[in-house]
C-alpha cells in the first residue's frame, strides 16, 4: 500500500519537490560535455601555438564556433547544476544558502555569456 | 520536541580512506576546480575577442609558471572528472556495481587520467613550438 496521495504520485516531484529535472540534466549534459570536452581538448592540443593570429583563425571557422558556443553553454550549465548540489550539501543556514545558489546562478550566466559572446564576435569578424 | 542534540553518526575521520571514497570526494573536487577554471576559460575568449594587444596581456597572465601551474591542475581535473564521470554513467545505467568491478574501473580511472594529462601536455607542447 502506497500512502502517498494521488496528486502527488502524479507530479511525480518527491520529497525535494524538485522530481528528477536536476540528476536527468546534470547527466545528460555530462555525456554531452564528455564529447565536447574531448574535442576541445583535442583541439587545443593540435593546435599551431597560442599566438592571436592561429587563434583566432581556429576560433573563426564556422563549425568551431558552433561547437566552441555549445560547449561554453553546456559546460557553465553542468558547472551551475554541481556547484548547486555542492552548496545545498555545505552551507546549511537558510539565509547563506539562498545567497550563495543566487549569486552562484548570477556567476555562472554571466561566465557563460561573456564566452558565447566571445565567440560570436570572433566568428562575426569584429 | 528538540531537534539539535540527537546522536551523530561518527565524524568522517574515523573511517580509514578507501578508493571508493576518495576517488568519490575526488570526483566533487575536481568539479568545483573546473568551474573555477571555466572562468579561465571565459577570460581567455573574452581576451581574444577584445584584440591584439588584450589577447598579448591575457596570454602573459596564462603563461606565467604560477597560472600554467593552475591550467596543469585544471587539466588533470578536466580529465579526472571526464574518466570519472563516465564511471559514474556507467553505473547509472547499472553496469559495473561488484566490487571487484568498482575497484578495477577505479584504479583504470585514476590511470587513464594521468595518462591522458601527460599525453594531452606532450601534444600540446608539442603544438605550441613549432
Amino acid at each position: 500500500m502506497s500512502l502517498r496521495t494521488p496528486l502527488g504520485k502524479a507530479l511525480g516531484l518527491g520529497s525535494a519537490k524538485d522530481g528528477t529535472g536536476h540528476w536527468w540534466s546534470q547527466r545528460v549534459t555530462a555525456a554531452a560535455l564528455a564529447i565536447l570536452g574531448l574535442w576541445f581538448a583535442i583541439a587545443l592540443a593540435s593546435l599551431d601555438g597560442f599566438d592571436f593570429q592561429t587563434v583566432r583563425l581556429w576560433l573563426g571557422a564556422p563549425l568551431n564556433s558552433i561547437l566552441l558556443i555549445i560547449l561554453v553553454a553546456t559546460l557553465f550549465y553542468h558547472s551551475s547544476l554541481g556547484v548547486q548540489v555542492v552548496i545545498e550539501d555545505y552551507v546549511h543556514e537558510d539565509g547563506g544558502k539562498v545567497i550563495a545558489l543566487v549569486l552562484a546562478k548570477f556567476i555562472h550566466l554571466f561566465a557563460a555569456v561573456v564566452g558565447i559572446f566571445a565567440v560570436l564576435r570572433i566568428s562575426f569578424g569584429a | 520536541m528538540a531537534t539539535d542534540n540527537r546522536p551523530l553518526s561518527p565524524h568522517l575521520q574515523v573511517y580509514s580512506p578507501q578508493i571508493t571514497s576518495v576517488l568519490s570526494i575526488l570526483h566533487r573536487i575536481t568539479g568545483v576546480v573546473m568551474s573555477l577554471g571555466a572562468l579561465l576559460l571565459a577570460y581567455w575568449l573574452l581576451a581574444l575577442a577584445s584584440g591584439p594587444v588584450a589577447y598579448a596581456g591575457a596570454l602573459e597572465v596564462l603563461g606565467s609558471v604560477p597560472v600554467m601551474l593552475i591550467l596543469f591542475a585544471v587539466s588533470y581535473c578536466f580529465f579526472y572528472h571526464l574518466c570519472n564521470g563516465l564511471r559514474h554513467l556507467a553505473w547509472d545505467a547499472g553496469w559495473g556495481f561488484e566490487l571487484p568491478q568498482v575497484y578495477a574501473s577505479g584504479w583504470a580511472v585514476v590511470i587513464a587520467s594521468l595518462v591522458l594529462t601527460l599525453v594531452f601536455w606532450v601534444a600540446l607542447l608539442a603544438g605550441g613550438s613549432s
